[in-house]
């Protein structure tokens, strides 16, 4: 009993610590006022100036923030669909083939993904003339199409827990299958939506192997300038940058898990209701 | 409506040979692959019935329910309504609403919102609208909780929202699915009546889908008993109750002790049934349509038994027997009654006496008899 309550905190610090010291000495050493990563001499916000001065960095961010805006948007109404023939067209043909298909990006490896989008888009370019060479347009298409499986997985498990009646009683009252899903089930489903939007964005923001095989002169994004700056040697400067990234992703992370919390709990009330309601 | 001379004083329609049927159901079969839910099954209700469809779960009752609404189409047969033939329009289009056992109200709008949803699709002024959801409120009882959302409300309270939702665009059939499955005994009690008295203020003709036979016999004005996707008898209250045509009927309407025999005198105003099971012959002071030596079954309701500790001294329909188990219900109590024979027969009798000293405990031995009139006999 005494051995285990000494045991279980004492490895879950060394998890947590072995998890975040890196990202929490990353954060420290971006106030470093010294030029050198390993070496403190004091604190310093200096890091955080230069950066605004480097374009490179600047529209390397301006870059990934617009590609993953657009891959988010994109995403969410593509995987909605998905999500929503996955789970309300219950027989038809190639059902799970489709099924497999949406879901197959999940377990894909990045390199394989990003290596045949690369492919293909020289293929078409060749045959088609579009896309135009590669850039901006060829990683927010490689990005919709891995970000668009989250979406799906989060919209399907959404709808499946959903009472079907309603939809039903919507149409018993007169109203069209369209306007059922755009008045009826969206709404209910809303959370989902907004979580699946943020995780598409994160993911966007994250990738770097789908992004330098599809991408091109003059589109670098975030991810990939961090990663060719540092073969070169880590300046503090990055540090300040990742110290804004981790920022930035943890604010996005919290902000859908609160969406999905709410959600949970919106389901627990819907199952509590519904345990009443059959309740004898 | 204008009543003729000589309607019945009871609504009966069913019964008159003018009346037209509203609702007809002809010989509609319901297949998903292999499975059979609904079979060859036809049925007639009239306007301003409330009809029962009644039956254990998976007998195709909302399987039927669910076709008169449009969610499901019959693989054979047809359906019309008010005359017209259903086939093909879609629940949108149906002059039919439903009340969902799960009340299926839409949980991101509030009451009055949930209530003017199909009057909205209707492209209807919005004072109409709000005019007529309101009357509808206020019918359920609810006009204080118009800006309340669903999950603020109690079972009860959605109960009503719902019946008010699904009445509101004033249709011509109103389909219940287990609309008082979700409610606890003693508010399911008080809504029935509710909802009777609701039906009659609206007129709407109701189809109710239930389990529960008591919800059956209080509601209807005919209860339609399915078993396996058919009809097995159609039939007022009183009809299936007193007057079941087979064993699964008088079994699944309240209990029943069923003897199994053979006739062994079979005229036209009395019938006599040898039974093993019983120890004894049943006589039963009615004719039955089954020849001699018939494998019959006499079915005796628990109340139309008689228990006592002395010999009535009866010829017929009077047998012995030792109580094996007593239970006290307050207002009556039931005894579980062991023949020689073996079996086991359910009697119960009602606690007339407070705290009655005198009354039957177990292990005592016993006398029970019956009516020659009480049995039914059914050949199925």
């Amino acid at each position: 009993m005494n051995q285990r309550r000494f045991f279980v905190p004492t490895a879950m610090v060394l998890g947590f610590v072995f998890l975040y010291a890196p990202i929490v000495s990353l954060i420290v050493f971006s106030f470093n006022k010294s030029k050198l990563v390993t070496v403190w001499a004091g604190f310093s916000t200096q890091w955080y100036g230069a950066l605004l001065q480097n374009d490179q960095i600047l529209q390397a961010a301006w870059v990934s923030l617009r590609i993953a805006t657009l891959n988010a948007t994109a995403a969410v109404v593509l995987g909605t669909i998905a999500g929503f023939v996955i789970a309300r067209f219950r027989r038809f043909r190639g059902r799970t083939l489709f099924t497999g298909m949406v879901m197959a990006p999940l377990v894909m490896p990045e390199v394989i993904t990003g290596l045949s989008l690369l492919l293909l888009f020289v293929a078409m370019e060749a045959a088609l003339g579009w896309p135009a060479g590669r850039g901006f347009l060829t990683i927010t298409i490689a990005h919709i199409t891995f970000s668009m499986a989250y979406v799906a997985v989060i919209i399907q498990s959404r709808l499946s827990d959903m009472d079907e009646s309603i939809e039903e009683a919507a149409l018993d009252l007169g109203a069209r299958p369209a306007k059922i899903f755009f008045q009826i089930t969206l709404p209910i489903i809303a959370p989902a939506l907004v979580a699946g939007w943020l995780l598409s964005f994160t993911l966007s923001l994250d990738d770097l192997v789908i992004a330098s095989f599809v991408s091109g002169p003059g589109s670098s994004t975030l991810p990939m300038v961090i990663f060719s700056k540092v073969r070169l040697g880590v300046s503090p400067e990055i540090n300040a940058l990742a110290t804004i990234l981790v920022a930035v992703v943890a604010i996005g992370t919290i902000i859908s898990g609160i969406f999905l919390a709410r959600q949970r709990r919106a389901r627990e009330r819907d199952m509590q209701m519904a345990k009443a309601d059959i309740a004898d | 409506m204008a009543e003729s001379s000589n309607a019945p004083a009871v609504f009966q329609p069913w019964r008159d040979p003018n009346e037209t049927p509203y609702v007809s159901i002809e010989r509609v079969t319901k297949k998903f692959g292999e499975f059979v839910a609904v079979y060859e099954l036809s049925l007639e209700i009239y306007r301003k019935e409330l009809f029962c469809l009644l039956g254990a779960s998976g007998c195709g009752k909302s399987t039927l329910l669910r076709m008169l609404a449009g969610f499901e189409q019959p693989s054979s047969g047809r359906i019309l309504i008010d005359g017209v033939d259903m086939a093909g329009i879609p629940p949108y289009e149906r002059p039919v609403n439903m009340m969902f056992q799960s009340y299926a109200l839409f949980p991101h709008m509030n009451v009055a919102q949930n209530v003017a949803f199909g009057l909205k699709q209707e492209k209807l002024p919005a004072s109409a609208v709000r005019k007529r959801a309101g009357e509808m409120l206020e019918l359920v009882k609810l006009g204080a909780f118009a800006k309340r959302k669903p999950h603020q409300l109690s079972g009860g309270q959605r109960q009503r929202v719902a019946l008010a939702r699904s009445l509101v665009k004033k249709p011509k059939l109103l389909l219940l699915d287990e609309p008082l499955a979700a409610l606890d005994k003693k508010l399911r009690e008080h809504t029935q009546f509710e909802l009777m008295n609701i039906q009659e203020q609206v007129g709407v003709t109701f189809v109710v889908v239930t389990h529960d036979q008591q919800e059956a016999m209080t509601l209807s004005t005919r209860i339609g008993v399915m078993d396996e996707g058919e009809l097995i008898q159609i039939g007022t209250p009183t009809d299936i109750y007193e007057f079941p045509q087979s064993r699964y009927v008088a079994d699944f309407i309240g209990s029943v002790n069923i003897f199994a025999g053979k006739m062994i005198v079979d005229e036209p105003d009395h019938v006599v049934i040898h039974s093993e099971e019983a120890g004894m012959d049943i006589f039963v002071n009615h004719g039955v349509s089954a020849g001699p030596d018939a494998d019959v079954w006499a079915a005796i309701r628990p109340e139309k038994m008689h228990i006592s500790r002395e010999d009535p001294a009866r010829e017929q329909n009077c047998v012995r027997g030792i109580v094996d188990e007593v239970a006290y219900m307050g207002d009556f109590s039931t005894y579980l009654v062991k023949l020689e024979s073996g079996k086991i027969v359910r009697i119960t009798q009602p606690n007339l006496l407070r705290g009655n000293p005198d009354r039957i405990l177990w292990d005592e031995q016993v006398y029970l008899h019956w009516d020659a009139s009480s049995p039914v006999v059914v050949t199925k």
